[in-house]
């Protein structure tokens, strides 16, 4: 028996196909949520997708925060289920304020759609749990709103709790020295690629783990991403419900 | 219910706060020298919404501006914004017969 794990799909939404066969292929039964659905459909997690939520109108995931849907991610949050929020993913949940911070207009002004690479700062997330080893992974980005910000203050307690999850690094796994040093593609304060609640069961990155999913796509870097939630999510599910035999 | 109603026109300014960086207002900036304009300086980009709300009173429709500029129109986090009265029907529209603005 594979977890469900459900990938939300809001006008807009342009990644969640390639995170449903991700998912799949990491061995989950990914389920589509209609942004309309106020329900999860039993998911064990919970994905959103990249993409342009209802046009990024106003400010890129303003819109996407009122769905019914996300009322219902919300509230599967606050109770601790798993939430990963990718590109207009991590835009959504942070107009939500289910994560701390804001993503800004690049730096460049440029919509940057590029590899980067990113060092993951814990592997004790539900998140990377796959990872094993902390090296650079590889793999790409899309994006026009992607500078992460916050008060300084804020940023302070997020290095101090653990709640960075990703920076972005040089390829050698070097972190960016100047505010224009291209291994930060956007611009982030203080090179932050991805960040979790303060719990931890919600998470937010601008990279793209289901566009490095397989080796043909030039890396499957993301992968480990992808299988870090399905294990988690599968964890949770089998400690939660009635569990059959080879459930994982 | 039926109830007297004035129609507010508003608008809300939103702008980044001071000390966001804001690559649009610099990317503004750099092309001033282009146009021969010297002593231009600080250039920030916002937006500006403009809505009509219907209500008893302008404390009540700026109360209704307030929360939806707070909520939605800006984030606090990054951006301020500045309310901006802009005129008011001359004439009561009764609270039934609204018009439908959602079109």
């Amino acid at each position: 028996m594979s977890v469900r794990i459900g990938v939300v799909v809001f006008p807009g939404s342009n990644c969640d196909r390639d995170t449903i066969d991700a998912l799949a292929l990491a061995g989950a039964e990914p389920v589509a949520l209609w942004h309309e659905s106020s329900d999860l459909g039993g998911a064990a997690a919970v994905v959103l997708p990249g993409g342009f939520a209802y046009g990024d109108y106003l400010r890129a995931g303003a819109i996407a925060r009122f769905s019914p849907v996300m009322r219902a991610v919300a509230g599967f949050a606050a109770g601790g289920g798993l939430v990963l929020g990718i590109c207009n993913g991590f835009q959504v949940l942070a107009e939500a304020r289910l994560l701390p911070g804001a993503l800004l207009r690049n730096r460049s002004l440029r919509f940057v759609c590029r590899d980067v690479t990113i060092l993951p700062e814990r592997l004790d997330s539900p998140f990377t749990r796959a990872v094993r080893e902390r090296r650079p992974l590889r793999m790409p980005v899309a994006h026009g709103e992607g500078a992460y910000y916050a008060d300084e203050g804020t940023l302070d307690a997020l290095e101090r709790d653990g709640r960075i999850l990703f920076r972005y690094v040089g390829p050698d796994g070097a972190p960016p020295v100047l505010p224009d040093d291209p291994a930060n593609p956007n611009g982030s304060l203080r090179a932050i690629a991805g960040v979790t609640n303060a719990v931890g069961n919600v998470a937010g990155l601008m990279p793209h783990p289901e566009r490095a999913a397989e080796a043909i796509l030039g890396s499957d870097d993301g992968m480990l991403l992808i299988r870090s939630l399905v294990e988690s999510a599968a964890e949770r599910a089998a400690a939660a419900g009635p569990v059959r035999v080879g459930a994982r | 219910m039926s109830r007297s109603l004035v129609e507010f026109r508003f608008a809300v300014n939103v702008a980044p706060k001071p000390g966001i960086l804001d690559p649009q207002g610099r990317a503004v900036e750099q092309s001033l020298p282009h146009l021969g304009l010297s002593g231009v300086s600080a250039v920030r980009v916002g937006r500006r919404v403009e809505l009509t709300v219907a209500a008893a009173t302008e404390a009540e429709a700026r109360a209704i501006v307030d929360d939806l500029a707070a909520e939605l129109l800006s984030n606090p986090l990054i951006e301020s914004y500045g309310v901006e009265l802009l005129g008011a029907s001359s004439s009561v529209v009764d609270g039934s017969s609204v018009p439908d603005r959602r079109a």
